[in-house]
């Protein structure tokens, strides 16, 4: 359990700045610390545990589906990087306390701030793989809005912008990395992961898996050829850099190949890959750490140097190698951020970070010149410090290591290339600033910062020299539990200043003293760096960023053209490939069952359509023609239903058919009369081509299911039709009882569609020609009488059929949809036959409320049944006697079906009407007196080839029953 | 009878796609109602083509599978409402754009104008 509130308090913690913010900033400072401090302490805590050699666990579950579990682990590496995260977290919260200026939004500052410590916490605790991620991608997420904490300034902007694209496509690698060795493993656990690193490397997937995982460490870490991130990442205020970029966010690299060395080091690949890496990021970021003329760059370079370091230890993987690179990353972090907070103090005192400008502040700073002297100390390897030490292991273990084969004495030789250096550019930073006679006057007037905010300074400085005059004493408890914690086996070491004269020792000399020549040698090196043109890092991101967009809208607009017909044809083409592979890979097409016999009607209808299918298509550049031959598809369609034992099938189709083709007369008549030939022959060839071939797949698909036997599941249905729903028509049971869920759906799509259509008629600009396409005026006999007088007689009539087919629904062909279907053919024959005015009259409410409530009535019969304890839509049906009717059937999805059979209604008559009354002033619009000049109807050019216009014909309104 | 079934849904969709693969809009609609046609009646026959068998559940043997045709029914009533959505949608692409053409594309030099 402690071990949960160690990683969740600094999370909590996120919240306290926000809440504090108000009461001032002394107090949101000191209410920021107080649950990050508790953390610690129970960090250390847990110190007796710890020092007996277990690890401590928690688990929780939390996505067990994934693998996912909240579980933490406190071995001595996360003790390590806890007491690192935390306690120089707490350090840089008092340093920002001084160093952000008042009129800054601080408690955003350390919100952000304990969200990374948080972050960083959680991915040294994690003790699942997919947590980790998580934290890790938390790590990325906050650092990019630290660094880009001055969003005013453009190059926070991109610093940030480009730290969260390097660091994240890293995360994605990560990730697709672990899953790879969840998979290996069979398990996200850290436990079962470390365990098994015999299988990890034993499967195929292994060099793909290290790839991958390596990526992530690299890019976070800053390694060659991704460290490009982290100078740009230095536009972030300076507690951001020291903590970020020294301490922290840097190590997390780092951290994850500790963590998973006992998994997936071990193979040659590892090493040389990691220390090849490592060797290349120190050499390069150590000469460009020497040439670097802002304080934070050369600090930034230096950091890239040092991960480089230590990646090159890890890649030589000997206990050894990594005692030295704990050993380093600890030192590292004491050092490096006492350096960048002697950067910040000083940028912060003297308004500038540029070598060139400064100098000579030794007068000025005593004390900080001192701190900084004796931190560069450190990092230079200057016997006495911490960094001495490590740096001379680090030099015994390239000249022990046979990673290289034949070629490992090149180990050695340019560690010590990278030692000079690194003298070199430490000198460089400490002379420059304090000790070199000052070339201009400095924009403020330098003087010793404010006693706390050196306090940091200091501790940290004091460390460096403490650790390095007494390692064995200050660092070999830590140490010997996290080098447990990475190899599993406790390692008997001896921390020691001495170890007599040897080869390392001389390494050591030779780089102080070819270091400081370097240093001496500098204008002559400057010289030679100014030949070669400099490559700002940021411009090539910028460039590559800005290929890649290219490329890809390129690439979109290869295939998204905005051509309806070539999606079409794509679309068409993916699934004739992949029907058609499917029907090769069938052995035989006819299946075990036969032909059933043919008859002489079943011929004629075959014909019928046909002909109706190959007649639309033939004819369809004149689309009222080519409409007709539609029906008569849609007619024998639905005798095809009533052929084959479907009569509810029959029914619908019929009804729907009737408001389809009114539907398309309707709108046909607003638009083209006829289509213009524009394809090319070659194009129609395509097509035809494309539509057969897929034509005769579905041939061939239909044709190879009719001839297998279909064993389904209907028999289920037909069982329980009259036992469970109590209705003998098995089809509308169906529908309204068994899968009723599906049909409450399909009304709600059919109302929403109807109301998505009452929209699209809104404010509707219209072509109305006053003629047909053959140039002929629409006839004066706008309301033929027969029509008229049937379509009266008729009404009363349809009504009675509609309800009769409802009420017998559940046991004879007929239910809802039908009905509804009735209905709506009955209103509309009236419309069209006494015309939207008259209609109008008689028949004034809008018809979306009735769909609406179609919709609701069948919702609420679903929810009904939740009353009597059942699941949604569960029905109940009895029997009960009445006198003159008799026995009598209820059920609740008769309901149901009353409601499936408004939003019918209701829908189609939306649909229909609305359209039918686009002409009139009942058109659909939102406001209809400040619209009725837009919205008049607009005429199309008459078509003098064929008819000459008559100026003194008003343009009647057309009327439906021309359609 | 299966075979003539199997070529007739053939037909139909070969058809339809067709005229869904052209570039003015009512001839795609008619080509997706069309489509819907074979594909409705391809659905059906899922279920077996079943020759005056039983309509309703009345202690014969001889019933035409339900399932289909319940999933059917509902597809076409949709089928209606997707057309009409189509269609509607062509005439305020014609209102919008001036033209019938199915990429909506605007306006060009020599079209007809409202």
């Amino acid at each position: 359990m402690t071990l949960l509130w160690i990683a969740l308090l600094p999370l909590l913690g996120v919240v306290v700045p926000a809440l504090s913010a108000g009461r001032g900033r002394r107090d949101c400072s000191l209410a920021t610390a107080v649950l990050p401090a508790i953390a610690l302490l129970l960090t250390l805590s847990q110190l007796p545990a710890l020092a007996a050699g277990e690890a401590l666990r928690f688990s929780v579950d939390w996505v067990p589906a994934l693998g996912l579990d909240l579980a933490f682990r406190l071995d001595g590496l996360s003790l390590l990087f806890n007491l690192l995260i935390v306690g120089i977290g707490l350090l840089i919260l008092l340093y920002a306390h001084y160093y952000l200026s008042p009129e800054e939004p601080f408690g955003r500052f350390y919100a952000y701030l304990i969200l990374f410590m948080a972050s960083m916490v959680g991915i040294v605790m994690s003790d699942n793989l997919l947590l980790l991620w998580l934290f890790w991608e938390l790590t990325g997420i906050s650092s990019f809005l630290l660094i880009g904490f001055w969003s005013r300034r453009s190059d926070a902007r991109k610093g940030a912008r480009m730290a969260l694209t390097v660091t994240g496509a890293g995360g994605l690698a990560l990730l697709a990395g672990f899953l790879l060795l969840g998979d290996m493993t069979g398990s996200f656990d850290m436990n079962v992961v470390l365990a098994s690193g015999d299988i990890i490397l034993a499967d195929p997937r292994y060099p793909v898996m290290l790839v991958l995982v390596l990526l992530g460490a690299f890019t976070k870490s800053a390694q060659f050829p991704f460290q490009f991130w982290l100078p740009h990442a230095m536009a972030a205020p300076t507690p951001v850099s020291a903590y970020l970029h020294s301490a922290t966010m840097v190590k997390a690299g780092i951290f994850l190949m500790a963590r998973l060395h006992p998994a997936i080091a071990g193979s040659e690949a590892w090493s040389v890959i990691v220390s090849l890496i490592g060797m290349t990021t120190m050499l390069y970021g150590a000469w460009f750490a020497l040439i670097k003329t802002d304080l934070k760059a050369i600090l930034a370079f230096s950091t890239v140097s040092h991960l480089g370091l230590i990646t090159v230890l890890l890649g030589i993987g000997s206990p050894m190698a990594v005692l030295a690179a704990l050993f380093h990353i600890l030192n590292h972090a004491t050092f490096k951020a006492a350096l960048f907070m002697g950067a910040g103090i000083i940028d912060h005192e003297t308004g500038t970070r540029e070598l060139g400008r400064l100098g000579d502040l030794r007068r000025a700073m005593p004390v900080t010149a001192l701190l900084m002297s004796l931190a560069a100390a450190a990092m230079a390897g200057v016997p006495l410090f911490n960094g001495f030490l490590s740096k001379e292991m680090f030099f015994t273990e390239t000249l022990a290591t046979p990673v290289l084969g034949g070629l490992s004495w090149l180990l050695p030789l340019l560690a010590t290339l990278g030692g000079i250096l690194s003298v070199g550019y430490s000198l460089r930073l400490v002379h420059a600033v304090f000790f070199k006679p000052a070339r201009e006057t400095l924009p403020k007037s330098p003087h010793e910062p404010p006693r706390l905010m050196r306090a940091p300074v200091e501790l940290l400085v004091g460390l460096c020299v403490l650790v390095g005059l007494f390692p064995a004493a200050l660092a070999t408890g830590v140490l010997d539990m996290a080098t447990r914690a990475v190899l599993g086996e406790p390692l008997d070491f001896h921390l020691a200043i001495w170890h007599g004269i040897n080869l390392p020792l001389l390494m050591s000399l030779v780089a102080l003293v070819a270091g400081v020549a370097s240093y001496l040698l500098h204008a002559q090196l400057l010289r030679l760096i100014k030949s070669f043109r400099p490559v700002d890092a940021r411009l090539v991101f910028e460039a590559a960023l800005q290929r890649l967009g290219r490329y890809a809208e390129t690439g979109v607009a290869r295939f998204e053209g905005g051509s309806l017909q070539r999606y079409m044809s794509l679309l068409l083409l993916a699934a004739l490939a992949m029907g058609g592979l499917g029907l090769v890979g069938m052995p035989v097409l006819t299946g075990e069952q036969g032909n059933q016999p043919l008859d002489g009607i079943l011929i004629l209808g075959a014909a019928l359509l046909i002909f109706g299918g190959i007649g639309t298509v033939a004819t369809h550049r004149h689309r009222l023609v080519s409409l007709l031959m539609l029906s008569v598809v849609g007619l024998v369609v639905s005798l095809t239903f009533a052929r084959f034992s479907a009569p509810d099938l029959a029914l619908t189709q019929l009804s729907v058919e009737v408001v389809t083709m009114i539907l398309l007369m309707l709108a046909l008549f607003f638009l083209p009369q006829k289509t213009p030939r524009e394809s090319s022959p070659m194009r129609n060839l395509r097509d035809v081509g494309l539509a057969g071939a897929l034509g005769m797949v579905v041939a061939s698909l239909n044709y190879a299911v009719l001839t297998r036997d279909n064993a389904a599941i209907s028999g289920f249905f037909l069982d329980n039709s009259v036992p469970g729903g109590g209705g003998h028509n098995v089809v509308n049971v169906i529908l309204v009882d068994f899968r009723g869920f599906d049909t409450l759906g399909e009304i709600t799509v059919l109302a929403l569609a109807g109301l998505a259509i009452f929209k699209l008629l809104n404010r509707l600009r219209l072509f109305m020609p006053h003629s047909d396409g053959e140039g002929r005026v629409w006839s004066p006999d706008r309301y033929p009488a027969i029509l008229t007088s049937i379509s009266m007689a008729l009404l009363p009539l349809a009504l009675l059929v509609s309800a009769f087919i409802f009420l017998r629904g559940h046991n004879l062909p007929g239910g809802g949809f039908i009905a509804g279907l009735i209905t709506a053919v009955a209103l509309i024959l009236l419309y069209m036959a006494r015309g939207v005015e008259w209609t109008q009259r008689r028949l004034d409410f809008p018809y979306q409320p009735v769909a609406v409530a179609g919709v609701g009535i069948a919702t609420l019969t679903g929810l009904g049944s939740w009353l009597f304890g059942r699941p949604f839509l569960t029905s109940a049906f009895g029997h009960f006697h009445l006198p003159l009717l008799g026995e009598f059937e209820l059920a609740t999805a008769m309901l149901f079906d009353l409601g499936v059979y408004l939003a019918v209604v209701g829908a189609t008559l939306m649909i229909l009407a609305n359209l039918g009354k686009v002409t009139t002033p009942h058109r659909p619009a939102k406001e209809p007196v400040a619209e009725t000049e837009r919205t008049r109807p607009l005429k199309e050019p008459a078509r003098p080839r064929k008819e000459p216009a008559r100026p003194h014909e008003e343009p009647t309104p057309p009327h439906k029953e021309k359609a | 009878m299966e075979s003539l079934y199997a070529i007739t849904t053939g037909v139909l969709t070969a058809c339809g796609l067709y005229l869904t693969l052209r570039g003015r809009t009512f001839p795609v609609v008619v080509g997706l109602t069309l489509l819907s046609y074979a594909v409705n009646l391809f659905l059906f026959s899922m279920g077996g083509l079943t020759t005056n068998g039983a309509a309703i559940v009345d202690g014969v043997a001889d019933y035409a599978d339900p399932l289909p045709q319940a999933l059917v029914l509902t597809a076409i009533v949709i089928g209606f409402a997707m057309t009409a959505f189509v269609v509607i949608l062509a005439m305020r692409a014609r209102s919008e754009a001036g033209n019938d053409h199915v990429d909506g594309r605007k306006r060009e030099v020599g079209e007809e104008r409202p």
